[in-house]
C-alpha cells in the first residue's frame, strides 16, 4: 500500500455548500487525504497583509495565509486543491492569484475548482487523480521515449481511440464512436492491431485513459489506468516535440475541455471545465449535423466563412442552436455559420478556461476537435499565436497512455 | 429578556456580554448546535448537506454563490427570531470571525431592515474606545430591558 498523498485544501464555502464530504470522498478514491493547513492567528494577519490582496472575506484571508505557509515550506503537503464558490467574484480573484502564486513559487501541483451545491465526488475525481499522479509518479511522467510494444486506449465521451506503439513509433491506430464502452474499445483495439500487423499477445503493456478508463482497464487487464489530464499533457508534448520547457495544452473534448500548463512534460496547473456544452466538441458536432455535413467537413467550411457576420455568443448549447437556426433562417451562409460556431466555442474556452492558466508557447491543440481547422484558426486569432497541432493529435490520450505504459515493460 | 442577534455571530465575548445583562444571545453556537445534535444530518464537519443552499434560497437568490445560501440557511432563521441586534463592524479576528464577506453584508442588511433595535458599533482600537465600546453595549442592553418591561 502506497503512502497517502497529502493534499492541502485552500477554500471558502465548501462546508456551507454541503460539498466538503464530496471533496474528501474524491480524494479518498485516489488514496489521498485532504487536510487544512494549520496556522496561527498571527500568520493569518501577516499572511494576507504581505500577500497584498486585501480581500473582505475572512475565509479567503485564511486561504491566502495558508498558501503562504505552503510556499514558505512551513506546512508539508504533496499537492494543493483550491476550492471556492462558483459565482463569487472575490473568490475567483483569490483562486486565480493563489494558483499562480503557488505554481510560480513552489513545486506543488495545484488545481482549482469552483463548486456548486451539486458538485459530486465523481466530478472531482479526475482532478484529484491528476494531482496524486503528479505527486506520486513524477518518475513515470518524466518518460520521454516509448519502449517495447505497448498499447494505449482512450475511452472518451464521444469517441474511443487506440494506438499501438513500437520502439517510439506509432504503428497502429483505431478510432470508433463510443457506443457501448467495452465493445467500442474492443473494436478500436482490433483495428489498431490489424494496422500494426500484431496480435494482442504481442503487446507488452497496456494503458487506458478517458471516461471509461476503469471499465476498459479492468477488461484488458491494463498496467496503467490514468486520468486524461496527465496523459494528454504527456502525449501532447511528446507528439509536438516539446518535452522540455514550458507548453500549454488545449483539449476541447466532447463533454469537457482541458487547459493545461505544462513544464518539462509535467502538468503544473490545469483547468478542466465546461460549465456548458456550448463550449464543447458536442456543439460543433451538432452544428455539422444541422448544416447537413460530416464533422470532418466543418473545419474547411468554416475557413471559407467570416464568423463575425453571424451573432453567436451563447454560453448554452440550446441557445447556441437557437442562434444557429436564426442565422440560417435570416439568410446567413453555411460558411459564415460554421465559422461563427468555431469562433463561439474558441471564445468560450478562451474566456472560461484559458484565463485560469498561464499561456506559454508553444500552444498545442489536441483531441478530435484539433482537426477542425476553423476552430484552431479561431483559437489562434484569440490567443494571437500560432497553434501547434501535432500529427496524430486526435489520438492524444491513446498515445500518452501507450508512452507512459511503456514504463511497465521493464517493470519500472 | 430579549433575543439579541450578535454580529460577528461567532463572538464568545459578545455572547457572554449579552447573557450577563440578562438577555438571550443569538449567534452561531445555536445554529451550529442544532445541526450537530439533530440526528440525520450527515455531512461533517458542519453537518450541512447540499439541502442547506436550497433552503437558503429564502434569503438569497439562486444567482448567489452556494456557500452564501448555505450560510444563510443557518443564520436566516436566527435573524428572523431575533428581537434586537448588536453589530460590530471591522472586528478583530480574535473577537469573532465569520468566513464570507458577502454573507456578512447580507446578514447586516437583513438585521438593519427588520425594524428591531440595532446597535451599530465600530470595533475599538484604543483603551478609551474600548471603555466607551463596553459602555455603549451595556447601555443598549439595559435599554432593551426597559423596553421589555414597558
Amino acid at each position: 500500500m502506497t503512502e497517502k498523498v497529502r493534499i492541502a485544501q485552500l477554500s471558502c464555502g465548501p462546508e456551507y455548500s454541503g460539498v466538503q464530504k464530496e471533496i474528501d470522498e474524491a480524494a479518498a478514491m485516489v488514496d489521498a487525504e485532504i487536510f487544512f493547513p494549520d496556522i496561527m492567528l498571527a500568520d493569518v494577519r501577516k499572511g494576507f497583509e504581505e500577500f497584498g490582496l486585501d480581500v473582505r472575506s475572512p475565509d479567503l484571508k485564511l486561504a491566502i495565509a495558508r498558501a503562504r505557509a505552503l510556499v514558505d515550506g512551513r506546512i508539508d503537503a504533496d499537492a494543493v486543491f483550491i476550492a471556492t464558490c462558483f459565482r463569487c467574484a472575490e473568490a475567483a480573484i483569490v483562486r486565480n492569484e493563489l494558483r499562480r502564486y503557488i505554481h510560480e513559487n513552489s513545486d506543488l501541483p495545484v488545481v482549482s475548482y469552483s463548486f456548486t451545491e451539486r458538485t459530486t465526488a465523481g466530478t472531482l475525481l479526475t482532478r484529484m487523480e491528476a494531482l496524486t499522479t503528479i505527486a506520486r509518479r513524477r518518475a513515470l511522467l518524466a518518460r520521454e521515449r516509448q519502449e517495447g510494444i505497448t498499447m494505449g486506449i482512450d475511452s472518451g465521451s464521444s469517441t474511443t481511440k487506440a494506438v499501438v506503439m513500437k520502439d517510439n513509433e506509432i504503428v497502429g491506430t483505431g478510432w470508433l464512436p463510443t457506443t457501448e464502452v467495452v465493445r467500442s474499445a474492443e473494436g478500436v483495439v482490433e483495428l489498431a492491431l490489424q494496422e500494426a500487423g500484431l496480435k494482442i499477445g504481442d503487446i507488452e503493456a497496456i494503458g487506458t485513459t478517458g471516461y471509461g478508463r476503469y471499465l476498459i482497464g479492468k477488461h484488458f487487464n491494463a498496467d496503467l489506468i490514468q486520468e486524461e489530464l496527465t496523459v494528454n499533457s504527456k502525449g501532447a508534448v511528446y507528439l509536438a516535440g516539446a518535452q522540455h520547457g514550458p507548453a500549454t495544452v488545449i483539449d476541447i473534448g466532447g463533454m469537457d475541455n482541458k487547459a493545461i500548463s505544462v513544464q518539462d512534460g509535467i502538468p503544473g496547473t490545469f483547468t478542466m471545465g465546461g460549465i456548458c456544452a456550448g463550449a464543447s466538441g458536442r456543439f460543433l458536432e451538432m452544428t455539422a449535423k444541422r448544416l447537413g455535413i460530416d464533422i470532418t467537413e466543418l473545419g474547411p467550411l468554416a475557413m471559407k466563412g467570416v464568423g463575425n457576420h453571424v451573432p453567436m455568443n451563447s454560453y448554452c448549447i440550446v441557445f447556441g442552436t437557437q442562434s444557429l437556426v436564426n442565422a440560417l433562417a435570416a439568410g446567413s451562409t453555411r460558411e459564415d455559420v460554421a465559422a461563427a460556431a468555431c469562433h463561439s466555442v474558441a471564445e468560450q474556452v478562451f474566456e472560461q478556461q484559458l484565463q485560469e492558466v498561464d499561456i506559454k508557447e508553444p500552444v498545442i491543440m489536441v483531441g478530435g476537435t484539433s482537426l477542425i481547422q476553423g476552430l484552431v484558426y479561431a483559437m489562434g486569432q484569440l490567443l494571437q499565436t500560432e497553434i501547434v497541432v501535432p500529427h496524430h493529435s486526435q489520438y492524444i490520450g491513446a498515445v500518452g497512455s501507450a508512452l507512459l505504459a511503456s514504463g511497465f515493460v521493464r517493470g519500472e | 429578556m430579549v433575543k439579541v442577534f450578535i454580529y460577528p455571530a461567532t463572538s464568545l465575548i459578545l455572547s457572554d456580554m449579552v447573557a450577563r445583562f440578562g438577555h438571550e444571545p443569538i449567534g452561531s453556537a445555536l445554529g451550529i448546535r442544532e445541526r450537530i445534535q439533530t440526528p440525520g444530518f450527515e455531512s461533517p464537519p458542519l453537518q450541512i448537506t447540499p439541502e442547506e443552499p436550497k433552503k437558503g434560497l429564502k434569503w438569497a437568490a439562486v444567482e448567489v454563490p452556494s456557500g452564501v445560501r448555505g450560510r444563510m440557511a443557518i443564520y436566516g432563521p436566527l435573524i428572523e427570531q431575533s428581537e434586537a441586534a448588536i453589530i460590530i463592524r471591522e472586528a478583530e479576528f480574535a473577537f469573532g470571525c465569520m468566513g464570507c464577506a458577502r454573507t456578512n453584508e447580507l446578514i447586516q442588511f437583513s438585521l438593519r431592515h427588520r425594524g428591531i433595535p440595532v446597535l451599530d458599533l465600530e470595533y475599538p482600537s484604543s483603551d478609551e474606545e474600548g471603555i466607551a465600546f463596553v459602555a455603549a453595549i451595556r447601555e443598549f442592553l439595559a435599554g432593551l430591558a426597559k423596553e421589555g418591561q414597558a
